[in-house]
């Protein structure tokens, strides 16, 4: 049902662009307007998001300690990089997070069943899949939105030029076939029919999230539209979108109505991106339990809020027991 | 335990969850899903909200009149407090990776037992009231408006949960449902829920000393009595300073080592120890608590508990504080204790621990001075400073039960496994995916160890138990090690569970049996008084 409800949003959306510029010609609407207004709430809403979780302090160092902590044992080896005490090893640990998705890669899948005599067993499998494909979604994702680029930039640099010819290297097809079109299509796909087939997945799952899958789906499957079937003008797309980067917006004749397609479903997905669970991209960043190091025993930390919370005083103890400790011979510090 | 192990297997079915969604499906609130809530004078001793009789079992839980209000406020106040609460309620993209890292859903199945559902069930009510797209979206978004019956499902799994943080280590931007859990329970204690087991022992602490109300002249009573049996057993006379001003070294170790079985022979084994290298040190009758139930409860009580070790070194003199074996004490001092009560060092004598014996400065104790006894005794080892005979201990096959809190919130990983390694002839591992960073808890964890929520606890100790029979299965282990006071407690129903026939020890216990002493008489029995010859006889 959830998934039905965010698949008729899309449907709607595209709807909305069909009616809009289709019937209605609000070309500059869709054009310009829009996308303007989703960039600067994607921009400033991202940076707010940020800057209200940097506004909350950090009171207690608490990372996930992942392996062998520091020892003064020489024959103890520490795992620097799962626990790290120095900055450096923490910029590691963050660097295996954000780059390969290093705690993604430990995945198990546990699984109960009886063996033959009845007895209980607990396996874990190894799980490497979501990994796997949750890499390949991300780097896809990241290759596309840097291709897209050269439509913004005279002249193009280097390292996206260059990045577009690797990425066209099986030169199949023409034009020739990129390779994280097929892979973000492919990884998608994998990620939102997990989330519908796998039972667990599908029951923790919110409408929330298959939205953005059938979202990003939608601006793939748009955009491969253009480039392989529609066979659109690039050379009239690229003259609004340097208009829109150079604050000279204007609308060339030669555009279509599958382009408006494509920009609208973007212009959605940074819409909806600051108040999003796509925060996450920002977040990760932030995550206390992973880019601090381990070394609250070692070095002294300020928590900007401490209560400083008085305990129950000795002598407030002794008071209440100082005959029995008497009598038992213990030693007090107040014999009357 | 109304149910046969196989019979709880037989409950288990991940691949069917309820038919209603999570939101919709009404909370099982039978006896034996919940522990015990907090006694009225409990609660009044130690000034926590709204003390009353009740039960939550029934359906009016006496909660305050404007109880929105004071949840609503308690967590405007601690999204602005704790960044990890903030983009943890944010960041969640629902992936599911930490769904089956659970105990407590491994082991029962129960959807809502899914760390990630854990925290939507908080997150939920987060969305509803501080995020824009909660407000416009509702349901659409994950969003949904706190009730009563929200409140009350609050209570049945945040304390469900241990706080192991097994999932957090899973979570691809290592949101910590622990973190989540802890949120959770500060706002409930806010409008007075809360359990009995962690309240009691708090209160315990925070005035006798201990969580178990040990006063100081029982406590010395016992310490007298376990010299005794050392004696008994070794022919030697060992000191148990107690209160003593003037020494080198304060020992603090969780009070469930002084009282109950099997932590008495590990804390016989500390004594032991301590003689035999000639330790400058005194035990604390006021800070006779390592544990902190404090972290169960609130920041602010496990403040006030914790602040009891700096303010008891500083009136004796200690230089530096030696920790025992204890799993939620440690994850405390390592990353809670100096940032806390910290500025309290001043004005004592700590200094950055050395050990006096081999001269090693424990210089990843710099900031709050405190040394773990497993790091210590390794350090000792591996110096030749002891003598042992760990043939006394050849009638064990054992393995070594890593603590949540150690291992997840520390890293003590190494430093028992050299100690164990050093005093007995015979260990296994059981399978990684259940040890080191990766272990189970054991199902008691973050003061779940009562016995009223058995069925719970058993679930929950399902994976533990199992890489237990395993490796009893496959090596005969018949002893499972632990650094923690309250595994030695919340193992043994779950070891004769899931695998019968093996017996649970702290590490030290290991250590005295294993160690030859000045003086000593010929050792026929080990520290639970059994003849080592007939022990011999049946391995
Ligand atoms: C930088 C570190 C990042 C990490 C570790 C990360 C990790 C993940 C993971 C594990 C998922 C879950 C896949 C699933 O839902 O099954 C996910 C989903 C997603 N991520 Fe990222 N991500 C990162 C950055 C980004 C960035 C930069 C974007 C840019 C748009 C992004 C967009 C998405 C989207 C759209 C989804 C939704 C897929 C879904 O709902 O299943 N992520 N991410
Ligand atoms: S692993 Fe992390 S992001 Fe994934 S569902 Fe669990 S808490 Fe959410
Ligand atoms: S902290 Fe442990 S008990 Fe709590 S949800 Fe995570 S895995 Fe489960």
């Amino acid at each position: 049902m959830k998934a039905l409800y965010s698949l008729f949003f899309v449907f709607a959306l595209l709807l909305v662009v069909l009616f809009g510029v289709g019937a209605a010609h609000l070309n500059m609407l869709f054009g310009v307007w829009i996308p303007y207004v989703a960039m600067a709430v994607f921009l400033l809403g991202f940076i707010y998001r940020v800057y209200d979780w940097a506004k909350s302090p950090v009171p207690f160092r608490i990372p996930t300690t992942g392996g062998q902590q520091w020892s003064v044992l020489p024959e103890v080896k520490q795992n620097r990089w799962d626990n790290p005490t120095t900055v450096r090893d923490t910029v590691i640990r963050m660097a295996f997070e954000v780059l390969l998705f290093r705690s993604l890669f430990r995945n198990t899948k546990s699984e109960v069943y009886k063996n033959e005599n009845g007895g209980p067993v607990v396996a874990y499998a190894s799980a490497k899949w979501l990994w796997l494909f949750g890499i390949l979604f991300h780097y896809s994702f990241l290759t596309i939105v840097i291709r897209h680029m050269r439509l913004f930039t005279e002249p193009v640099p280097g390292f996206i030029t260059l990045i577009d010819s690797l990425d066209s290297l099986l030169q199949i097809a023409a034009p020739t076939l990129y390779l994280t079109d097929v892979a973000l299509v492919a990884a998608a796909t994998f990620l939102l029919m997990r989330r519908i087939l796998a039972p667990q997945i599908r029951y923790l799952s919110l409408a929330a999230d298959y939205f953005p899958l059938f979202l990003i789906l939608a601006i793939a499957i748009s955009g491969i539209y253009m480039r392989y079937i529609a066979k659109v003008d690039v050379i009239a797309i690229k003259e609004l979108t340097m208009g829109l980067v150079t604050f000279h917006p204007h609308i060339p004749a030669n555009v279509g109505i599958s382009f408006y397609i494509h920009l609208f479903l973007v212009s959605i997905l940074l819409l909806y991106f600051p108040f999003s669970k796509l925060m996450h991209l920002g977040g990760v960043f932030l995550s206390p339990t992973r880019n601090l190091p381990n070394d609250s025993r070692v070095r002294h930390h300020e928590n900007p809020w401490n209560p400083k919370i008085k305990c129950h005083s000795y002598a407030d103890y002794e008071d209440d027991f100082r005959e029995p400790m008497i009598e038992a011979g213990l030693p007090v510090d107040k014999a009357e | 335990m109304a149910l046969k192990p196989e019979e709880l297997i037989d409950s288990i079915d991940y691949h069917h969850p309820p038919k209603t969604d999570w939101m919709d499906t009404p909370n099982d609130f039978k006896p034996g899903r919940w522990a015990y809530p907090g006694k009225i004078d409990v609660i009044k001793r130690i000034h926590f909200p709204n003390p009353r009789e009740w039960s939550p079992g029934d359906a009016d839980w006496k909660l305050p009149e404007n109880w929105k209000e004071i949840i609503y406020n308690g967590m405007r106040e601690r999204l602005d407090k704790y960044r990890s609460f903030k983009v943890f309620m944010d960041i969640c993209v629902r992936c599911g990776a930490c769904a089956d890292k659970c105990h407590f859903y491994i082991g029962g199945g129960d959807p809502k037992n899914m760390p990630v559902l854990r925290a939507e069930l908080l997150r939920s009510v987060y969305r509803n009231d501080f995020t824009a797209a909660g407000k416009i979206l509702g349901r659409l978004a994950g969003a949904r408006p706190l009730t009563l019956d929200v409140i009350k499902e609050w209570f049945l799994y945040f304390y469900q949960c241990t706080e192991c943080r097994r999932c957090s280590l899973f979570c691809p931007y290592g949101i910590d449902t622990a973190e989540v859990t802890m949120m959770a329970r500060e706002l409930l204690h806010l409008l007075g829920i809360n359990i009995n087991w962690i309240m009691e022992p708090v209160a315990n602490c925070n005035r006798m000393g201990n969580h178990l109300g040990i006063q100081p002249h029982a406590f010395k009573d016992i310490v007298d009595f376990m010299v005794d049996d050392i004696e008994n057993y070794t022919g030697v006379r060992v000191k148990a300073p107690l209160n003593e001003k003037g020494h080198e070294i304060l020992f603090i170790t969780p009070s469930g080592d002084v009282f109950a079985d099997p932590g008495i022979y590990t804390f016989m084994g500390y004594l032991m120890l301590f003689h035999e290298i000639g330790l400058d040190y005194t035990l604390s009758t006021y800070a006779s608590e390592g544990g902190n139930f404090g972290l169960f409860t609130s920041a602010d009580m496990m403040q006030k508990l914790n602040g009891k070790m700096y303010h008891e070194a500083k009136r004796l003199g200690a230089k530096w504080i030696l920790g025992g074996e204890c799993g939620h004490m440690w994850r405390v001092i390592n990353q809670y204790m100096d940032t806390m009560n910290g500025y309290m060092q001043e004005g004592t004598n700590l200094s950055v621990p050395r050990s006096p014996i081999t001269g090693t400065v424990f210089k990843n104790a710099a900031a709050t001075k405190m040394v773990h006894i497993a790091e210590f005794t390794a350090d000792l080892i591996r110096h030749n400073k002891l003598k042992l005979n760990p043939a006394r201990n050849d009638h064990l096959k054992v393995t070594f039960h890593d603590s949540c809190n150690p291992a997840r919130g520390m890293g003590l990983l190494d430093e028992p496994r050299a100690v164990i390694k050093a005093v007995c002839n015979d260990f296994h591992e059981m399978p990684i995916e259940t040890i080191r960073e990766q272990t189970f808890c054991c199902g008691g964890g973050s003061g779940l160890n009562t016995d009223e929520i058995m069925d719970i606890r058993m679930r929950g100790g399902l994976p533990r138990g199992n890489a237990l029979k395993y490796v009893r299965d496959k090596h005969g282990v018949n002893t499972m090690a632990c650094v923690c006071a309250i595994d030695r407690a919340t193992l043994i129903p779950l070891a004769n569970y899931w695998a019968p026939g093996v017996n649970i020890c702290g590490v030290h216990e290991l250590v005295g049996n294993a160690l030859e002493m000045k003086g000593q008489k010929e050792r026929e029995l080990n520290l639970r008084g059994e003849s080592l010859a007939e022990l011999a006889e049946e391995a």
